[in-house]
């Protein structure tokens, strides 16, 4: 048996089929589990959790169900899995401890993480082994929390700030390794909406990096909180590139925000700025009236396919309300389409406030 | 995004305790809202880096810096450019980047205390994702010579680059900036050392940038502020050439290279490039020739600086002037026993003063304005003072809680009532804008008003306001309810909303007039209002009985009106086609076109300020107060256009049509085979002398074919942001300013939109050659006549007007259930070519007409006339 790769080696593993093809990314957790219908038992688990008592009701808890109905978890990643996808991401967004601590069980968080990374392992090892002409890759997911770094939630006090960028800092630590030692790739910082929590959880990342003395590599993506293309700390595309650039990360891309029409300015604003592989992972359209997403598969894979023709894609998956059969229909449309192209950009001082700045 | 390419890039240096000294002094007496402020003039005046620096012995400047960087994180006008975290102690830069959303730069490390500390904080500002200046100093100190300077600087970038893994283009060298000219002789060359070594480290390290701060090099000049700007702006002269890309300078103060006087240029050179022995004396000879051109007018402006605090303070309110009264009113605060008595004294007693001036016409509502939130903002530094105390505050005159009612989204008059009554001890409690009934009335309630005051501007609003007045009678409510706004009348009042309500219904004209009124309804001895509302309930009942005895102007039948209609002689007219068909959208209209077209007569008035623009500027009695006005104004409107505060967007389409009675069809197209629409006009029906016509605008439309346009423009989009910015910040000034301001470009909007049509778009009038003042008097041909306007009065036509322009997609417009456009300053209309077409009012019309239009619009007669009831009845 050969030594098994190293993170770094995986990323160089990615980089080199994404210059081939265009990468399938897989669709969320939270919008697949709900049509499982599940009540309050249903989250506490067949066997009760190994016996743990809760304080706090914890239907909604999405998290909690790497541990209390794996079969729940990894049946939703292989629909995934059938669906095409490449990039499995863990069914962490929400498991750090302060988010956590909304269902009362930050104590949690290392455990929900690491049932997470091994069970999205055991997935894509097992679709690996069948066909390993198609290596399935695990990223391990941390939301952006539920709490901003750069915001006060206050108006009328606006140096306040909910938390401080060591804590931040200190929550994304522990759940990275958590994902760590459960054996995934990648660490995916996604649906970013504050990009100083981003940034302290990149901080972690090099941090967990160091003592493990490795490179572990990221994947950063942005979500956008207005359609003038700002995110909730008020920076453009480009401006969030610069503050994020230094993880070097693997890819950067959009998440969430809006469909694939409203998000088409901003992928194609990303592509010329971007040294990297590009993956966004779009929502169903908007949602209707009822807050649901009702744009059907056909028309998600068409929009995407649209920017793939363009050369701005490498990897690509869904968000709210996509399904198995959106990621199916994407893969199949993008199947065949050239890849983006990504160079190394001119030299310069590259800065940011809400605003990009460069200086040749 | 900024793209920069070999040009100088000015670092703001105002931000910086160890450079200002009035930002220092800010900072330790913890005014950040004025330390802020700082921040954004240096981002106006050009800073493209804002330059932070909080070391200052007596501060916590690790604390001053978290403080600080958050509170400008949350002003986009600031947080857009990236920050400079300057420090000398890393626990302090440390504590910035933790505070900062973007990509900024580290100022500074170096090798002073060794090569591991380098590294170990080099890979940190890496990992927090910063830029880094590195400061030419190793173990052995700060570097003097060339030689020195480069040999450090090559050293840290080797260690950065190879060992870190630092980008090179992350790197900025500080080569030192010492100061010349001290008179003593080692110091003459250094100038010319950091040129130089800037040349060979820009050699030497690819990528590496060099910064540096300027004004250490004329620190021998202090106090002659002309001789240093010319020494800074010669020194970057050459460094810049030298390749120096970027300085921490004063933005706004640098002199152009060219313009400086030659001998004094001449005598910088010598000294800053060391040309000659006795060059420093040669400067030193110079300077006091030119230290009198600084500025003078501080020193005047400051001499009310000087006076005790109540008369700043009264200074303060009367000349609106914000920039001092915090501190002036902690200065009272601590002169005087208990906080409350500060604004019973001091601040009262200048607001009375303010209250004087304008009751005697001496000061105008912009400068009231203005001292209201001079006002707003002392308050708001003594309410903790006065919570903590928790003793009885001063009861205001009154309560008022006032709205814009449901459906209506206009509130500059309402604003301005409601600082006038503030500044007069009035509790104003704004609920807004399409403030439902319930809403208003449960405020009224909970807070115990004394007052409600109703506000709106279109015509359905008028119907909301009956709508509160008969809820308010249900909920069995007693107290006075004031009427304002555009379209309200004190006769509409009298004869539809006062009936509706048992309490006192007032109608008030402007802002002048609501202190009066106010402080009538809630004095102190009950008979003062009972008098008062027992006046006004005589007045309304005489306005009514006089209707009712039909002091009226005669109405004809509708068969009559319609065969007194405007006749054209079509047969000698042909409708010129337009050369534009179909639907023409302009996604962001140029601002700055719009600003020339501005018809600024309006803007006056929206402050109550009488007189016709330019005239008003020099006026005898207004004059003053309109100029400043003028200039805030304009300041502003800069402001908007260059920073693209609002954004333009507006839609325009021709269709073919007929004349159908009082009904024009349109049609797909021109072959008239599929009709799209249809549009319902009113014809005046008030008996007309011959040869005056009974006019209907379906009377300039020819019966066999014509065309006919629509469109829909706004300069609202991007509004909301500002407004919340102001809002927050007490400002109601700003605010109202820049409502009205957004109005006006609106409305030039539609101008500018018209004669486009007229010339190119419909292009019937190709030659027009109109100077501005025709066009304000409206000597064009065609006219644009909006729905709910006179000519055609019925709001509930523009839901089909924005049907046709397909507005919402176009233009991002939207209709409330009352037919306001959203956003506010917004523009729509119709488009009417012929040569006689012109403007006129439908006023009253009959029974039978209002049965006749419900019939062939086929709604319910009820509904009809809810949508027209300022035209029927009476």
């Amino acid at each position: 048996m050969s030594t098994p790769m190293t993170r770094a080696e995986k990323a160089d593993q990615l980089q080199a089929i994404a210059r081939d093809r265009i990468l399938v990314k897989d669709g969320p957790y939270g919008t697949a589990i709900q049509t499982y219908k599940l009540d309050e038992a249903g989250y506490r688990g067949l066997t009760g959790c190994n016996g743990r008592t809760f304080q706090l009701d914890q239907k909604g808890n999405n998290d909690l169900l790497n541990l209390t109905r794996p079969d729940v978890v990894s049946a939703i990643c292989n629909a995934y899995i059938d669906a095409g996808a490449d990039l499995l991401a863990t069914n962490t967004f929400n498991a750090n401890a302060i988010s956590l601590g909304d269902y009362g069980i930050s104590n949690l968080a290392r455990e929900i993480n690491l049932a997470a990374a091994r069970l999205t392992r055991a997935c894509a090892d097992a679709a690996t082994a069948k066909d390993p002409a198609k290596p399935r890759f695990v990223a391990g997911a941390l939301g952006p929390t539920n709490k901003t770094l750069s915001i006060s939630p206050n108006v009328n006090d606006p140096g306040y700030r909910a938390v401080t960028f060591d804590e931040v800092k200190g929550i994304y630590r522990e759940q990275i390794e958590g994902l760590l030692d459960g054996g995934v790739d990648f660490i995916l910082i996604e649906t970013v909406f504050d990009t100083l929590n981003a940034k302290a959880a990149i901080v972690a990342v090099s941090e967990a990096g160091e003592a493990r003395d490795e490179v572990i590599p990221v994947m950063v993506s942005m979500t956008l909180t207005d359609l003038a293309g700002r995110n909730l700390s008020g920076q453009t595309v480009e401006a969030f590139w610069h503050s994020v650039r230094h993880a070097r990360p693997l890819t950067m891309g959009l998440n969430c925000s809006f469909g694939a029409t409203e998000l088409h300015p901003y992928v194609n604003a990303l592509n010329p700025q971007v040294d990297g592989m590009v993956c966004v992972y779009p929502n169903a359209g908007l949602p209707n009236e009822l807050g649901a997403y009702d744009e059907p598969p056909e028309m998600t894979a068409k929009l995407v396919k649209g920017w793939a023709e363009n050369g701005w894609l490498n990897m690509v998956g869904g968000c709210c309300g996509t399904t198995p059969a959106h990621i199916k229909a994407v893969a199949e449309a993008v199947k065949g389409v050239k890849p983006r192209t990504w160079h190394a950009l001119p030299p310069a001082l590259r800065l940011s406030g809400m605003e990009a700045a460069s200086f040749f | 995004m900024t793209e920069n390419r070999a040009t100088f890039i000015n670092i703001g240096e105002r931000t910086n305790v160890t450079g200002s000294a009035r930002f220092k002094k800010l900072i330790l007496e913890g005014d950040y809202t004025a330390a802020v402020e700082v921040a954004r003039q240096q981002v106006d005046s050009g800073a493209q880096i804002i330059d932070v620096n909080m070391d200052e012995g007596l501060l916590d400047s690790q604390l001053a810096m978290d403080t600080y960087l958050k509170l400008i994180a949350s002003e986009p006008d600031i947080a857009k450019v990236p920050i400079m975290i300057d420090s000398s102690k890393w626990s302090v830069i440390e504590a910035g980047l933790k505070c900062v959303a973007g990509k900024p730069i580290v100022n500074s490390i170096s090798m002073k205390e060794g090569v591991e500390p380098f590294i170990e904080q080099a890979k940190k500002v890496r990992r927090y994702g910063a830029a880094v200046v590195v400061m030419a100093f190793d173990e052995k100190g700060q570097a003097d010579t060339k030689q020195r300077k480069v040999e450090i600087c090559q050293r840290a970038y080797d260690i950065l680059v190879n060992q870190v893994g630092f980008p090179a283009e992350d790197i900025i060298f500080d080569p030192n900036i010492f100061a010349v000219a001290t008179g003593i002789e080692e110091h003459n060359n250094y100038g010319v050392d950091f040129i130089e070594a800037t040349r060979e480290i820009k050699r030497l390290c690819p990528g590496a940038k060099i910064s540096g701060g300027v004004s250490n090099l004329s620190f021998a000049f202090r106090g002659n502020e002309p001789v240093r700007k010319a020494m800074h702006s010669v020194f970057l002269y050459h460094a810049i050439r030298a390749g120096m890309d970027m300085g921490i300078v004063n933005a706004g103060q640098l002199e152009v290279y060219d313009q400086i006087p030659q001998e004094l240029r001449d005598a910088c050179e010598d000294v800053i490039l060391n040309r000659r022995p006795d060059s420093t004396d040669r400067l030193l000879e110079l300077a006091p020739k030119y230290k009198g051109t600084g500025e003078v007018a501080e020193t005047q402006d400051a001499e009310w600086r000087s006076w005790p605090v109540e008369k700043r303070l009264e200074h303060a309110l009367v000349k609106g002037l914000d920039q001092w009264v915090v501190a002036d009113t902690e200065e009272a605060r601590l002169q005087i026993a208990r906080p409350i008595e500060v604004i019973e004294g001091p601040l009262m007693a200048g607001m009375n003063v303010v209250g004087d001036l304008f009751g005697a016409g001496k000061m105008f509502l912009p400068q009231v304005v203005k001292s209201a939130r001079v006002m707003k903002k002392a308050v708001a530094h003594l309410l903790p003072y006065i919570e903590a105390q928790k003793t009885a505050t001063s009861r205001p005159k009154g309560k008022i809680v006032m709205a814009t009612v449901k459906g209506d989204v206009h509130d500059i008059g309402k604003n301005i009532v409601g600082v006038v009554l503030q500044c007069n001890n009035f509790e104003v409690i704004d609920l807004g804008v399409m403030v439902p009934f319930q809403t208003i009335l449960k405020s009224a309630n909970d807070n115990k008003a004394d007052i409600i005051g109703l506000s709106g501007l279109i015509t359905p609003s008028l119907d909301e306001m009956v709508t509160v007045a008969e809820e308010m009678t249900r909920q069995g409510f007693t107290l006075p309810l004031l009427i304002g706004g555009a379209t309200t009348s004190k006769v509409h009042t009298a004869l539809r909303i006062a009936p509706s309500y048992k309490g006192t219904t007032v109608h008030v004209l402007d802002a002048s007039r609501a202190v009066g009124v106010c402080s009538a309804l809630v004095s102190e001895s009950g008979a003062q209002a009972s008098d008062f509302a027992a006046n006004v309930a005589a007045e309304y009942e005489t306005i009514r009985v006089e209707r009712a005895a039909g002091g009226k102007e005669k109405l004809v039948t509708l068969e009559a009106a319609r065969a007194n209609s405007f006749k054209i002689d079509w047969s000698a007219y042909t409708p010129p086609k337009p050369a534009v068909t179909g639907t023409r959208v302009f996604a962001e209209y140029p601002l700055h076109e719009l600003v020339e077209r501005i018809d600024w007569t309006p803007f006056f008035r929206a402050w109550e300020l009488a007189g016709n623009y330019p005239a008003i500027l020099t006026d005898k009695v207004v004059g003053e107060s309109a100029t400043k006005l003028f200039a805030d104004a304009r300041k502003m409107l800069d402001r908007i256009v260059r920073e693209k505060w609002l954004t333009a967007k507006g839609v325009v389409a021709f269709w073919p049509c007929r004349r159908d009675g009082d009904d024009v069809v349109l049609f797909e197209d021109e072959s008239h085979a599929k009709e799209i629409s249809r549009l319902y006009f009113l014809r005046q029906q008030i008996e007309k002398r011959a040869p005056r016509a009974n006019m209907c605008l379906a009377d300039f439309i020819s019966p066999k074919a014509d065309w006919i346009g629509g469109f829909a423009v706004t300069a609202g989009h991007g509004i909301e942001e500002h407004l919340a910015r102001f809002k927050a910040d007490t400002d109601d000034y700003s605010d109202i300013l820049l409502k009205a301001l957004a109005d006006r470009l609106a409305e030039a909007f539609a101008e500018r939109m018209h004669e486009r049509v007229r010339k190119t778009l419909w292009a019937y009038a190709p030659d027009e050659a109109l100077t501005n003042e025709e066009l304000t008097r409206e000597k064009y041909r065609g006219i644009r006549p909006a729905p709910g306007y006179p000519a055609c009065p019925d709001h509930s036509q523009k839901p089909e007007l924005f049907r046709l322009l397909n507005a919402g997609q176009n233009t991002g417009l939207t209709l409330t259930e009352n037919f306001a456009m959203l956003p506010i300053s917004s523009v729509s209309g119709y488009y009417f070519a012929n040569p006689q077409a012109e403007y006129f009012g439908v006023a009253r019309i009959g029974r039978d007409q209002l049965e006749d239009y419900a019939k062939r619009r086929g709604i319910p007669i009820e509904e009809a006339e809810k949508y027209l009831r300022s035209n029927v009845g009476y």
